[in-house]
């Protein structure tokens, strides 16, 4: 297992970007391997992700794609190899003798803390009325003043157009609402890293645009890393700088968005893309 | 008749004190029970082979043996074995408590489960720590899921209690059957208790119900709530109508 310092300064990614060469990317997937059972879902999966970067996965269904963010957000474990963030393993713990073995759940508590999700199906306490869906972590979790943590939920829901919802119950709102909710939720926890699991999938079409518009603005106007699993092939074009195309647990293919949309190298790339423009 | 209703008045000190009996059995009983089923039902979702096991054992023998036996244990047998003697009372709700308690425990257990996953993952996400995940997301969730079904076992337990009337616990039933035996009006006795029974257990329905709804309104399930849940608002406001 590659943990001695010089292989952390040399990302094991399988499309290193230009640019990159000494400084450690954020997120590094080293061979990592997902098994449920024979079902090889991820196959000594290597890449990489930089501080910043806005990146879009895309691939057939049953690629693997969301089990790469939900090994990141550490709802599921790795079966083989390490995932790096900011040098340090998300889900191992370094032994004395520089060996690494499964964190317990203080270690995953600390790696979780620069990670932020949102999921598919938006998945807001019903329990919660608005607000506190928002503060609820940031009061309990960062140990913030809860009027702080008001405040801040209150800027957050303007920013996603909902500054009226203070009150309301997440049963109460439709699904293009639940979802912005979700998203000021997972920001106000402030992540280095942002998951974004097909976010838009499970909307009415017409709610989608003002979804995929607040996600271009938080790209634009923040620094945070965004790894998304879309099926929306114009946020790719639009927010990320880079698409990873996956199939059968690795990646076929990746670059600029212009590059993967107008002049894919790979054959699967082709196919996938004329099925789904 | 009119022998039994003097009786009944002259009684009445008996039958007063027999129906705070069969209230304080069934209070006392089923805040046991409720206890028990809080902490074997969360034992049995333990990531700790032991602590499940140790769980499942206990809800297995309370509820795989007959409480008209665990009541005659606790108050005949555990005195020859400990010396020890327990009041009718005491061990009423120590029975009910251990027997309903591990039916209660597969209730909580259940409801634990039937809260969907990805309310779990999403609390995961918040980097919330396992416990603030169960105790401020997935029970709230789960508790909604509880009441009817502990509605039911509340009531059962209160129709288990003339069950005391075996180990002379002076409870409502044993006060009744008191008079019936000093005036032999059996119809009129058994009648009296089917309705004082039937009337305890609406009571309590009652009072469930006021706290499912309390429950409910905490997850955004309240009448008015807005058009989105119009279906709803109609059919809580039909069960109040009814239940009121």
């Amino acid at each position: 297992m590659a943990t001695d310092s010089a292989s952390l300064k040399e990302p094991a990614g399988s499309a290193p970007a230009p640019g990159t060469t000494g400084v450690e990317p954020l997120v590094r997937f080293d061979k990592v391997v997902k098994r449920y059972g024979d079902h090889v879902v991820l196959d000594e999966l290597d890449f990489t992700v930089k501080r910043g970067e806005h990146v879009t996965l895309i691939g057939p269904s049953g690629s693997g794609k969301t089990t790469i963010l939900r090994l990141l957000m550490t709802l599921e474990k790795v079966s083989d190899g390490v995932i790096w963030v900011d040098g340090s393993p998300l889900s191992h713990t370094r032994k004395p003798d520089g060996s690494l073995k499964p964190a317990g759940e203080k270690q995953l508590r600390e790696s979780r803390k620069k990670i932020g999700m949102v999921f598919q199906q938006f998945n807001l306490f019903p329990n919660m009325k608005v607000l506190q869906n928002i503060t609820e972590a940031p009061v309990n979790v960062l140990g913030m003043e809860r009027e702080e943590a008001e405040t801040r939920a209150r800027e957050l829901l303007d920013m996603v157009g909902l500054a009226g919802k203070v009150d309301a119950h997440p049963s109460q709102l439709s699904g293009g609402q639940q979802q912005r909710v979700a998203i000021a939720r997972a920001l106000a926890m402030r992540p280095e890293i942002l998951l974004l699991d097909e976010v838009t999938s499970a909307l009415d079409p017409e709610l989608v645009a003002g979804v995929l518009e607040l996600l271009g603005d938080i790209a634009r106007n923040t620094n945070i890393t965004m790894l998304c699993v879309t099926h929306e092939m114009n946020f790719a074009r639009d927010v990320s700088e880079k698409v990873l195309m996956f199939d059968a647990g690795r990646v076929v293919e990746s670059g600029t968005p212009e590059k993967i949309f107008t002049d894919p190298e790979h054959e699967r790339t082709r196919e996938f893309l004329n099925a789904v423009l | 008749m009119s022998d039994f209703f003097s009786t009944l008045l002259d009684e009445f000190p008996q039958v007063r004190a027999g129906l705070w009996v069969t209230v304080e059995a069934t209070v006392l009983g089923s805040l046991l029970a409720l206890l028990l089923s809080f902490l074997l039902g969360l034992m049995a979702g333990s990531r700790l082979l032991p602590v499940r096991g140790v769980s499942r054992v206990v809800v297995e023998f309370f509820r795989g043996t007959s409480l008209y036996i665990q009541l005659f244990w606790l108050y005949y047998a555990m005195p020859q074995l400990t010396g020890y003697e327990l009041t009718p009372l005491v061990c009423g709700v120590v029975a009910f408590g251990l027997n309903y308690g591990a039916y209660g425990s597969e209730i909580v257990r259940g409801a634990i489960n039937s809260v969907p996953r990805a309310q779990y993952e999403a609390a995961v996400a918040l980097n919330m720590t396992p416990f603030h995940r169960m105790r401020k997301v997935i029970m709230p969730q789960a508790w909604v899921q509880m009441i009817p079904s502990f509605t039911n076992l509340l009531i059962q337990l209160l129709k288990a209690t003339p069950l005391l009337w075996l180990i002379s616990a002076a409870d409502l039933m044993t006060a009744v059957e008191h008079v019936r035996s000093r005036t032999g009006e059996t119809l009129v006795s058994y009648l009296l208790l089917l309705v004082a029974y039937f009337v305890l257990a609406y009571a309590l329905t009652l009072l469930m119900n006021l706290l499912e709804r309390t429950a409910k309104r905490r997850l955004g399930l309240h009448p008015g709530a807005g058009s989105l849940l119009k279906t709803r608002t109609a059919e809580s406001a039909a069960t109040a109508g009814g239940t009121r």
